[in-house]
């Protein structure tokens, strides 16, 4: 697979040996492969990313199973990142959505990794997005992402895929589940799985009522600062993408076909409207403030010393001083030394 | 900066019926603070050791009750020195006669417990034969 021989022995690591991408993956769990990150990323950005996210039991693993089976059909190679909780309790986790991708086994075009979120520094976004872009690096064409829809972090690991696909199924419920989770915004497709039980009507309808009444954002760079603005004004009233909802049976199979369809056509709108490049940037500046913030606060913090920190949270409990300006006096110490 | 976790792969070998018991340690290695990776009934070796592999696991646990330990067993060890994976310990739970014990820990494997062990036994044994740094 290797052809340029001046490939970083990393990159052909974990291109040619599966037991090295997956150590690799572990290092960066454990936020330990900032060499090797920096080493790999210029070998990424060609997989197509597709996130995967809904409620708890609509059949998100067992959709990604279909799609990854018709992706092999198409030739193409995938990877599969499984994102579940960690149990706030005891730091552990069971990681089940393998249980539902027997199918994949054994064929070495296809590499499946569960995830839990951990407390990771920085967030679990962060780390899941180093997993992606190991995994972009090893040359996969598609890259699955799937995350349980409930919370602000899983909306944040979507929203690092390309394509994001919103899964709901009928009978969870009275309520559609993406309206009280406030995921509807992050779907390029809502996908109505388990279209085989009853109820798949009134699912439907309250899912295109909400398309209705929202609209769809973008997050882009708008005079330097990162905002979130209405798809038509980026691309244009009638250029703006429409989110499809497409019905799926992931059980069998059933409408697996369409929804590849309009995961392409999303792709292409992505790239002929150029809001992927919108996007990247956007999501790059908000990565490259964040990581400069850490590393200010940090070099900060070591200039005028730890103790100097706590004195003035000591002063600030007994009043002597706010917040805001016991942070504007040692930005002045630090700067000042 | 993110503590490393062991990882266990439990996994349920041959055709015999229920996975309770493996879901019950499944559990318990949770609630001990380690990252479970479940893939349920039905595995055959191949599929264990190739999932081993993607997940990186420091151990993989098995739940046989068919008592066809012996078949198995050896089986999913050939594979994993084939796949670079000597280093995952290897545990196993079920029924296994004593005169199979000692030749299943001859061939390599790091803990045999019966049915009815105490899941704490089995997270004691985990921590004591994975090294954390
Ligand atoms: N009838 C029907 N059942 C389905 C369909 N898709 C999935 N299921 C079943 O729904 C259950 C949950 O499926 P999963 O694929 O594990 O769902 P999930 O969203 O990944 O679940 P979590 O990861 O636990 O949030 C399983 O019993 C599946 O067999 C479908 O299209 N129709
Ligand atoms: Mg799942």
């Amino acid at each position: 697979m290797s052809e340029t021989p001046t490939l970083p022995p990393i990159v052909a690591a974990i291109r040619e040996s599966r037991r090295a991408l997956a150590r690799l993956l572990t290092r960066i769990e454990n936020n330990a492969a900032a060499a090797d990150l920096a080493a790999l990323y210029p070998h990424g950005g060609k997989a197509h990313l597709i996130g995967v996210t809904g409620a708890p039991g609509t059949g998100k693993s067992s959709l990604v199973n279909s799609m990854a089976k018709a992706y092999r059909a198409e030739g193409k190679t995938v990877s599969i990142l499984a994102v579940d909780p960690t149990s706030p309790f005891s730091g552990g986790a069971v990681l089940g959505d393998r249980i539902r991708m027997r199918d994949l086994h054994g064929d070495a075009g296809v590499f499946i990794r569960s995830m839990a979120t951990r407390g990771n520094l920085g967030g679990i976004a962060r780390t899941t997005a180093d997993m992606i872009r190991a995994l972009d690096a090893a040359a996969f064409d598609v890259i699955l992402i799937e995350t349980v829809g409930a919370g602000q972090s899983e909306v944040e690991i979507a929203s690092a895929a390309h394509t994001t696909l919103v899964v709901e199924a009928p009978g969870l419920g009275d309520d559609v589940q993406a309206i009280k989770a406030g995921i509807l915004e992050i779907a390029d497709i809502l996908v109505v799985n388990k279209a085989d039980n009853p109820g798949v009507e009134s699912t439907l309808r309250a899912l295109r009522a909400m398309l209705d009444l929202g609209h769809r954002a973008e997050r882009i760079m708008h005079h330097g600062q990162l905002m979130s603005v209405p798809a038509a004004a980026v691309v244009g009233e009638d250029e703006a993408w429409q989110t499809p909802i497409v019905q799926t049976v992931a059980t069998n199979g059933t409408g697996i076909g369409g929804l590849l369809a309009k995961i392409a056509e999303h792709r292409a709108y992505l790239r002929e409207s150029g809001v992927q490049t919108l996007r990247e940037r956007a999501s790059l500046n908000a990565e490259i403030s964040e990581r400069l913030r850490e590393l200010l606060l940090a070099r900060l913090i070591e200039r005028v010393g730890v103790a100097r920190l706590q004195a003035l949270i000591e002063r600030a409990i007994l009043r002597e001083i706010d917040p805001s300006s016991a942070a504007a006096l040692l930005l002045a110490e630090g700067v000042q030394e | 900066m993110s503590e490393r976790k062991i990882r266990v792969l439990v996994a349920k070998p041959g055709l015999d019926g229920h996975d309770r018991g493996a879901k019950v340690v499944a559990r318990a290695l949770r609630d001990a603070g380690m990252e479970v990776i479940y893939t349920g009934l039905r595995q055959t070796p191949e599929m264990i050791v190739e999932a081993a592999l993607q997940e990186d696991v420091d151990v993989i646990g098995l739940s046989i009750l068919s008592g066809a330990h012996m078949a198995l067993v050896p089986r999913i060890l050939e594979l994993m020195q084939a796949h670079d994976l000597a280093d995952v310990k290897l545990i196993l739970g079920g029924i296994v006669p004593d005169e199979d014990i000692t030749a299943l820990q001859r061939m390599g494997v790091s803990g045999i417990f019966g049915p009815g062990s105490d899941t704490q036994a089995i997270v004691e044994h985990i921590r004591k034969v994975v090294p954390l740094e």
